[in-house]
């Protein structure tokens, strides 16, 4: 006999597709513009990367039994392998983004139990686990060559950069602006001296920068991000919450110390932090849940990610400061639930309240 | 002190096309068929035989016990025959139903009314509603009379009226309040009276512009009533938040809104209350909005209670086979097995939806969007809370909740992985309910059990006693005798 149906019997529009191809709209202007700065190679790397993460998402399923189709059409692994894609330094040889593709869908999410089951953010733990690794590969930036200057790589030769690696590594190479500054720190320079003559707000604001594809166009991201909240389909809380955070820490420490803090805007600017704080640190499968815990979320984000900028071992921390926040989402939604109606609620909730009734 | 929204909550198409389309009444069919439980608590226990003639307005079933109501013929004729027939829930499971056969004579004893019920007792006039046999007609179904005797045995300052009908597609209360508005401000003021004059305060929708027009006008010569136009917002009509939206205060957990002083009744329960105490007529007819796709003369309908439903469609007309039966409105309404199942007191819609028109997604795995915790208007957790009762945690997803849900549907709806959370809920909400009982009956068992081990405990002492007893007086006797004996013996030798 047929199950009756439950109700209710309507429902709204969204479903996880059109969310997860939302998500893809709104970040594909910063990629195309990525894309477009660092030429073939990193159309290629992209390429690789995404069709690797649906490729081993197929795998995963056929091996449990699930319907591929199905699973593969919510798009989720696909955005899984574009985010990392936007990781990785876009020269990187094949393997680097095969292998993450690997790291992120296999160990990353599909051991788990699939979509929604995963502690960690795929994306980030294959970054992580790459960098780790393969820190030569993942530390070598090239200064932007769109595809009409007169050095960028045709097709053919961009192809031999990404299946063989770069053949005059040198000539090329340029360390990202976090990196830069973090070396020459360590010689005992002081920050004005170091971003007087490379720093330009507006390259790094617009993008022509060196870096991975999602460190370039602070802007468009930044855009991209906020017609996810003008869509619903991610809230503001944790995006703000990480801004705010990193802005603040900021501006403290560069009053504090201005020779060893770069001012609040340097640091929003640069990095991938618009791309974390829009569309990593708020991946849902691994954020909280309530308002309030998105906010502590996203302050615990940024935190973490001014203190590995400006202490840690690493010039760029946000693949770090995700996953840390995300081994601390099961404690934040045990502490942190809305309160129930008619019910008094937790103390601090009490006090509040109160004091808006007076 | 109102607020200016209520938390979560969601905006589902209104699809309210039948809101311009006049109340019509149907002719009553050949048969009614009256379930003997219409309302919430214990069902009637009919009050006329197999073959008695009855009368149009007559009780053909009393109520039994603290909570029930009283059940009226709404036609004359015979009670044919008292059987199982199946009930207004989607497993279509079968209650005792009183059929009756309908003479289309219309014969109706004479009634007593009063000249101006404004001037009855309060306690009469929830009398009258009580013998009336009207219940929550928004679709909670709880008996009135019951609600007004509890609001009038404690300090009850404010009435709200619920027009708020958030529902989708239903329309029956917007109708009621344009077309019948004098009527239903005389419930109103009726209700008011019962509860000895709190402040009265009526919720509408801002969807609904005419009524609030309407009814503004109709309320402006009574200085304790007010209308206070609401946004439209689901579940803005569910009591909890209807009061929170109201007055800003919150009903406890574990409480009535009676507790706090507030009463709240329906608009379709204040316009059954002016039939019943003004006009005499009981509870025999009710207002259902027809609607769906495949309904070829959608609108609002005068029904009379006890109407199969494939009657009323075949009435209205259906364009082709509806894909699903729905009574009630599509966010909470229950899905019908089939359309032989009459229409009951808190059946406020029948809708016949076409397969285009409900939702029929498959279900994806949660991506914890938080979605379901935005949209819920009680603040809770619902995908923590499905996720514990899919395996079967019941103790972990009541410490978190379960208890406080109230069924909206608005997380189902808000979904975007087509979970069925609802079902969840439900089966949860059963299964505490199964346990309860069970622990009761458990409870019983063991009293039983104990008690039984008392009794045989003290059986066996009063045996041993009276076993003592009887050794005791056979040894005195002996002892008796052998003195006597002795006696007997020393005499002899003497």
């Amino acid at each position: 006999m047929q199950r009756p149906p439950a109700s209710p019997h309507i429902a709204g529009a969204s479903s996880v597709r059109t969310v997860m191809l939302l998500v893809g709209l709104a970040l594909l202007p910063g990629t195309m513009f990525g894309i477009y700065q660092f030429g073939w190679p990193a159309l290629f790397l992209f390429l690789i990367t995404t069709g690797a993460a649906v490729f081993f998402e197929a795998i995963c399923l056929i091996i449990a039994g699930k319907p591929v189709r199905f699973y593969c059409l919510d798009f989720s692994a696909l955005l899984t392998g574009w985010l990392l894609a936007m990781t990785l330094p876009p020269w990187s040889p094949w393997w680097i983004g095969v292998l993450g593709s690997f790291c992120a869908i296999v160990i990353g999410k599909q051991v788990f139990g699939g979509l929604g089951q995963n502690l960690f953010n795929p994306a980030m733990l294959a970054r992580t686990i790459l960098l780790v690794s393969f820190p030569l590969e993942m530390t070598t930036w090239i200064a932007p060559r769109p595809f009409d200057t007169y050095n960028a790589p045709d097709m053919a030769a961009g192809w031999s950069i990404t299946a063989n690696g770069i053949p005059n590594l040198d000539a090329v190479s340029s360390a990202s602006m976090l990196g830069h500054v973090r070396t020459e720190l360590t010689r005992g320079e002081s920050v004005p001296d170091i971003l007087f003559s490379v720093y330009d707000p507006m390259a790094s604001a617009v993008g022509a920068i060196s870096g991975s594809l999602g460190e370039t166009s602070a802007i468009l991201f930044l855009i991209g991000g906020l017609f996810l909240i003008a869509k619903k389909i991610i809230s503001w809380h944790i995006p703000v919450a990480i801004l705010a955070t990193v802005a603040l820490l900021a501006t403290i420490f560069s009053l504090l110390d201005p020779n060893h803090h770069a001012g609040p805007l340097f640091h929003l600017l640069n990095g991938g932090l618009m791309l974390g704080a829009f569309f990593i640190a708020t991946d849902p499968v691994t954020s909280p849940v309530s308002n309030l815990g998105k906010i502590i979320f996203g302050a615990g984000c940024g935190a973490l990610l001014f203190i590995i900028r400006s202490w840690g071992g690493y010039p760029e921390g946000m693949a770090f400061a995700v996953l840390l926040m995300n081994a601390a989402t099961p404690l934040i939604d045990h502490y942190i639930k809305p309160r129930i109606y008619g019910h008094p609620g937790s103390r601090i909730g009490r006090f509040f309240r109160k004091l808006k009734q007076e | 002190m109102a607020r200016l929204r209520i938390r979560g909550g969601v905006h589902p198409d209104e699809r309210k096309l039948t809101s311009d389309i006049t109340i019509t009444r149907v002719p009553s069919p050949k048969r009614l068929y009256l379930p003997l439980k219409q309302h919430i608590g214990a069902p009637s226990v009919p009050d006329k035989v197999i073959g008695e003639i009855i009368h149009k307005g007559q009780v053909i079933a009393r109520s039994q016990g603290n909570v029930s109501a009283h059940i009226h013929a709404p036609c004359s004729g015979y009670v044919e025959d008292i059987i199982d027939w199946a009930a207004a829930h989607p497993s279509g499971l079968p209650t005792r139903t009183m059929v009756l056969v309908n003479d289309g004579k219309e014969l109706r004893d004479d009634v007593s009314v009063p000249v101006n019920p404004l001037f009855l007792r309060p306690e009469i006039i929830a009398e009258r509603v009580g013998q009336a046999g009207i219940v929550g007609l928004g679709g909670a179904t709880f008996p009135a009379a019951v609600k007004l005797t509890l609001g009038q045995s404690r300090n009850t300052p404010i009435l709200i009226i619920n027009g708020c009908e958030c529902e989708p597609y239903l329309t029956c209360d917007d109708r009621l309040m344009q077309e019948r508005t004098e009527d239903v401000v005389d419930g109103v003021r009726l209700l008011a009276q019962a509860l000895y004059g709190p402040e009265t305060i009526i919720a509408i929708e801002k969807n609904k512009p005419e009524a609030i027009r309407r009814m503004e006008e109709a309320c402006k010569g009574f200085g304790n009533i007010r209308i206070m136009p609401v946004p439209t917002r689901y579940p803005m009509g569910s009591e909890k938040q209807l009061i929170e939206y109201v007055t800003g205060r919150q009903v406890p957990a574990g409480k009535l809104s009676a507790d706090i002083g507030i009463m709240l009744h329906n608009v379709a329960t204040a316009y059954a209350v002016n039939r019943a105490v003004r006009h005499g007529k009981p509870l025999t007819t009710r207002i259902v909005t027809v609607a769906g796709k495949v309904v070829k003369r959608p609108g609002n309908y005068e029904v009379p209670i006890g109407m199969l439903i494939s009657e009323l469609l075949d009435y209205c007309g259906l364009e082709e086979k509806p894909e699903r039966i729905l009574m009630g409105g599509p966010m909470m309404g229950q899905a019908l097995p089939h359309a032989d199942i009459p229409v009951t007191k808190g059946c406020n819609g029948i809708l016949a939806l076409s397969a285009d028109e409900v939702k029929n997604s498959t279900e994806h795995p949660c991506i914890r969007c938080a979605s379901c915790v935005d949209a819920c208007p009680m603040g809770l957790s619902p995908l923590t809370m499905s996720s514990l009762l899919k395996k079967d945690k019941l103790d972990q997803a009541v410490a978190i909740g379960l208890k406080d849900c109230i069924l909206c549907g608005s997380c189902s709806f808000a979904c975007p992985s087509a979970i069925p959370l609802v079902h969840y809920f439900n089966y949860g909400k059963g299964e505490i309910l199964n346990r309860a009982q069970q622990q009761q009956k458990d409870d019983e068992i063991k009293r039983l059990i104990l008690d039984r081990q008392k009794r045989m405990a003290r059986l066996e002492k009063e045996k041993e006693e009276m076993m003592a007893k009887r050794m005791e007086a056979i040894a005195k006797r002996k002892a008796a005798e052998k003195a006597a004996a002795e006696e007997n013996k020393e005499k002899e030798v003497a």
